[in-house]
C-alpha cells in the first residue's frame, strides 16, 4: 500500500493532511531537490503533489520520474496562485507525442 | 549503394530476403501501434486537460477557504487542529496494459470509512470556516487521484509515442531501404556471374569445335 504526499509551503499544503496524506513543508530555498529525492527513493509513495512554485525550482529532479510508473508527481497550484506551470507540463507531452502543440487555444 | 557492403551470395541473398520480410511486417506492426496510441493518448490528453482545468479551480477555491479559516483564528489553534489527522489515505497502485504502455490505475481507501473523520479537531476552539475549508479539499480528492492517474498515463504514453514512431521512421526510411538495396546489388551481382558464366562455356565450347573439327 502506498500513500500520497504533498509537498509545498506551508499554506498552500497545510489542509492536505487533514485528508490523511503526509505533507512536507519546504521553502524553496530550503533544498527542497533533497527531500524530494528522499521522498521518491523510499518508495512508500504513489502519488506526490507538488506546488508549481516549488516545482519550478526543482524541474530537472522531476524529469527523472517522468519514464517511472510510480510515483506520479503531480503540479498543483499553491496559495501564489497559479502560474499555468501544470498545464505547461500536460503541454510538453502532447508536444513530446505529437510533434507539436495541437491543444493551442 | 548500400552503405554496408554485403557477400554477394544465394546465401545471403536469402538471409536478407528474410530480413526485409520481417522489417515490412515490423513496420507495419509498429505503425498500427503508433496509430492505436496516438488515438487513445489524445482522448486521454483532452480529458487530462478538462479535469487539470477543473482541479486547479477547485484548489484554488479550497485555498481562499483556507485563508478565509485562517483570519478568523489564531495561528495556534490551526496548527493545532490539523496537527494530528484521524484520517489516513492509502492508495493501492494496480497496472493496465495499453498497447504495451503499462499505465498504473491508483484506487485509493481510507482508513476509517466514516467521511467525517478528516475533522481532525473539536469543534469547539475553531471557526466553521476551516470545516468549509477542509470539506472543499475533501470534496476534490476523487479528481485529485484522477488527474494525478492520468496525467502519469499521460506522461509515460507520450514516452512510448515518441519511442515508437521513432522505430518507424527508423524502419521505413533507413533499414527497408537499406535492404532493400543490397538485395538489388546481390540480384545483379549474381546474374551477372550468371551471364559470365554463360559467355565463358559458349567460349569453351566454341574452342573445343574448333580443335576436334578444325573450323
Amino acid at each position: 500500500m502506498y500513500k500520497i504526499a504533498v509537498i509545498g509551503d506551508r499554506d498552500s499544503v497545510y489542509g492536505f493532511s487533514a485528508l490523511g496524506m503526509d505533507t512536507y513543508f519546504v521553502k524553496p530555498e530550503e533544498e527542497p531537490a533533497k527531500l524530494f529525492k528522499k521522498l521518491c527513493q523510499s518508495d512508500s509513495y504513489s502519488i506526490i503533489y507538488i506546488t508549481e512554485a516549488l516545482a519550478a525550482v526543482i524541474e530537472d529532479e522531476i524529469e527523472k520520474y517522468a519514464d517511472q510508473k510510480t510515483p506520479a508527481v503531480i503540479l498543483i497550484p499553491g496559495t501564489t496562485g497559479n502560474t499555468g506551470q501544470g498545464m505547461a507540463a500536460v503541454k510538453t507531452s502532447v508536444e513530446k507525442a505529437v510533434g507539436s502543440d495541437i491543444f493551442n487555444d | 549503394m548500400a552503405a554496408t557492403q554485403v557477400n554477394p551470395t544465394r546465401m545471403e541473398l536469402s538471409r536478407l530476403k528474410k530480413k526485409l520480410n520481417t522489417a515490412t511486417r515490423g513496420h507495419k506492426l509498429l505503425k498500427d501501434k503508433r496509430d492505436e496510441l496516438m488515438r487513445r493518448f489524445l482522448e486521454l490528453v483532452k480529458e487530462n486537460k478538462l479535469l487539470r482545468e477543473k482541479v486547479e479551480n477547485d484548489i484554488k477555491k479550497a485555498n481562499s477557504n483556507f485563508v478565509l479559516a485562517k483570519a478568523s483564528m489564531s495561528q495556534e489553534t490551526l496548527n493545532a487542529s490539523l496537527l494530528a489527522p484521524k484520517q489516513e489515505i492509502y492508495v493501492d497502485v494496480s497496472e493496465k496494459n495499453v498497447m504495451s504502455v503499462d499505465i498504473p490505475v491508483f484506487d485509493y481507501t481510507t482508513r476509517t470509512p466514516d467521511s467525517n473523520d478528516i475533522y481532525s479537531y473539536g469543534f469547539a476552539f475553531t471557526s466553521s470556516d476551516l470545516d468549509d475549508a477542509v470539506k472543499s479539499l475533501a470534496d476534490l480528492l476523487p479528481d485529485l487521484i484522477k488527474l494525478a492517474e492520468i496525467e502519469k498515463s499521460c506522461q509515460l504514453m507520450a514516452a512510448e509515442i515518441e519511442k515508437t514512431r521513432r522505430r518507424v521512421n527508423a524502419l521505413e526510411h533507413v533499414m527497408i531501404p537499406d535492404t532493400r538495396e543490397q538485395i538489388r546489388y546481390i540480384t545483379r551481382k549474381l546474374d551477372e556471374n550468371e551471364r559470365s558464366t554463360q559467355t565463358r562455356l559458349m567460349k569453351v565450347k566454341d574452342m573445343m569445335l574448333k580443335e576436334a573439327h578444325g573450323y
